[in-house]
């Protein structure tokens, strides 16, 4: 019986550790620039989808913020620390593609005066999956939201749109299909400072929604870009470029590779599932709960390959 | 860890939600029901089916990583004998909002009634493939599978890509095709499959449903597979079947989906 106090005592602590918030920071990692690098976490009902980096740009007459968070109350957290580091209004909030750990934010910040952002694709998307993220939102991170938290963009970016924050210019570029078919990244042309989000994953296994080939040449034209830091959308910022996109560059590559010598070879999908890319595992945080999806969606793209 | 002996720590833990598997069995259960008092009479009336593996036997993954695209493969475990052959086969997803997803029709001429294709799964669920044979007899497999959100999820991650390419077909081979052999061919569509589920939740328009209803495969004009289905066909759907090629001749197929819209696509084969 001592054995089963005990269990229950661990469990308890482990609950109430578990419970406690975890305080919200933000690091100014360039003048003007703050990001909360989220935990490499698989969304659940503990972090109930708080996993993203977000953060915001502090111009003189207004912030940027890019990327909202997983849910309402982590926006409202994002909001109080604008608050905390400046005077200066947010007049944008910048959606950098539609997956719900970067927008379920929004809602905290709808407000006269604040003009949501995002690709030309992001609202089509919104619309296709919003419901279905609404689901799992209920289901699986125990987040109980309505349609309001699904805020369409006020501005569409088809190309690339600057926006001047005051003393400070943001471009921001819609991407071709990559990893969702509405990334949009951001750059800070005052510090170099380009916030990929989600088209880069640092230590946290690249997560594929759009396409593999779509991502593989948006990366070779990044590269070329002047750039001092990226801001990923999951893991810790980096100053090596382009060497911060190599891992990501050579998982992706490795995806391609093998996928298409299987094809070759009259290989199926269920074949692909087991076998493709096992010896990329110790390299990637989380990869058995996205690497399989990700041969899936590549193999479903590179069947179609002339 | 003993379990018996710590039986209310476990009700205790169990009080805050834990063991899931247990929610799982449940839920298992209870589809049970839906088979028994709607699709089962639905489908086959009263007729008996026998539940075994001696006719076909259904293969899943257990957990679908991609509940859009989850691959399902049938194993035909008797011949395709002029005497006595699998005539049909139809897959029933219990849970999905439509539990149908297809019948598919054979003759002796298809070599083997094997199929593989990629199906979505709306949440847990039974997956059931019933064979009849030629003589009549109904025979079930079935298998349970950890998805969901496969139907409302959205379409492909590139749905321009998916629709600039609409009705575009392939056929690939495993192996050479050898005369009067059995051999085994892959057919690729492209095509959307929208389940009409994903609903706008701003504009509450609904993305309206498009999805193939009708695929005939023919051999030098003799039917190989012939097969109805529905929107739990994964997009750009692909089916794994047999055929055998008695001589050299043309493999074609042809599709129809719910907006009317037909298209062809022909293969020749040679030895």
């Amino acid at each position: 019986m001592p054995h089963c106090l005990l269990i229950l005592l661990v469990f308890f602590w482990a609950r109430a550790a578990s419970a406690a918030e975890p305080p919200f920071d933000v690091s100014e990692i360039a003048p003007g620039v703050f990001v909360h690098q989220g935990a490499q976490a698989f969304p659940d009902r503990h972090n109930q989808g708080e996993i993203a980096n977000i953060g915001f740009i502090v111009g003189e007459r207004c912030v940027a913020v890019i990327d909202s968070g997983g849910n309402p109350a982590q926006g409202e957290a994002l909001k109080a620390a604008v608050a905390a580091k400046t005077k200066t209004p947010v007049c944008y909030v910048v959606n950098t593609h539609v997956h719900p750990d970067h927008i379920f934010g929004n809602r905290a910040f709808k407000s006269k005066g604040i003009q949501f952002v995002g690709h030309h694709n992001l609202a089509r998307s919104l619309a296709l999956r919003g419901s279905h993220y609404l689901q799992t939102a209920a289901r699986d991170l125990a987040l109980s939201l309505t349609a309001d938290a699904l805020v369409p963009p006020d501005l569409s970016v088809d190309d690339t749109l600057m926006l001047d924050l005051g003393g400070r210019r943001i471009k921001l570029t819609a991407h071709r299909s990559a990893h969702t078919d509405n990334d949009l990244s951001v750059y800070d042309e005052h510090t170099q400072t380009l916030w990929l989000a989600d088209l880069l994953f640092v230590e946290h296994v690249p997560t594929l929604d759009g396409s593999l080939m779509g991502w593989l040449a948006t990366l070779n034209e990044l590269a070329t870009w002047p750039v001092k830091r990226v801001i990923p959308g999951h893991g810790a910022v980096r100053q090596d470029w382009p060497g911060a996109l190599e891992p990501e560059k050579q998982y992706l590559l490795m995806l391609r590779d093998e996928i298409r010598a299987l094809i070759q070879r009259g290989g199926t999908l269920e074949t692909a599932l087991a076998r493709v890319g096992q010896a990329a595992r110790p390299r990637w945080a989380l990869f058995d709960d996205y690497h399989q999806r990700n041969v899936s969606t590549a193999f479903a793209e590179l069947e179609w390959e002339e | 860890m003993r379990i018996p002996a710590c039986p209310r720590i476990f009700g205790i833990l169990l009080a805050f939600g834990l063991f899931l598997p247990s929610s799982i069995l449940h839920a298992a259960e209870a589809d049970e029901a839906i088979w028994l008092n709607t699709l089962k009479p639905q489908y086959f009336g009263d007729k008996p089916i026998e539940e075994s593996t001696a006719v076909i036997e259904l293969t899943a993954p257990y957990r679908a990583e991609d509940p859009a695209l989850a691959p399902i493969q049938i194993a035909a475990k008797i011949p395709q004998t002029p005497t006595r052959y699998i005539k049909t086969v139809t897959l029933l997803i219990d849970s999905n909002p439509v539990p149908f997803a297809g019948a598919f029709h054979f003759t002796p001429e298809s070599g083997k009634a094997d199929l593989a294709m990629r199906i979505r799964v709306n949440a847990y669920s039974w997956i059931r493939a019933i064979a009849e044979t030629s003589d009549g007899k109904l025979s079930m497999h079935k298998v349970y599978v950890k998805a969901s959100g496969g139907c409302s999820a959205p379409i492909g991650g590139d749905l321009d890509a998916i629709m600039k390419r609409l009705g575009k077909m392939k056929f690939r081979f495993e192996g050479q095709p050898a005369a009067g052999q059995p051999t085994q061919a892959q057919l690729l569509i492209s095509h959307p499959n929208i389940t009409g589920m994903q609903m706008d939740q701003i504009s509450r328009l609904v993305q309206p449903a498009h999805f193939i209803k009708q695929v005939k495969i023919t051999f030098n004009g003799k039917p190989v597979l012939r097969a109805e289905t529905d929107i739990s066909i994964s997009a750009d759907p692909n089916f794994r079947f047999w055929f055998v090629p008695q001589g050299p001749g043309e493999l074609k197929a042809e599709i129809m989906d719910n907006k009317d819209m037909a298209f062809t696509a022909s293969e020749k084969v040679a030895f």
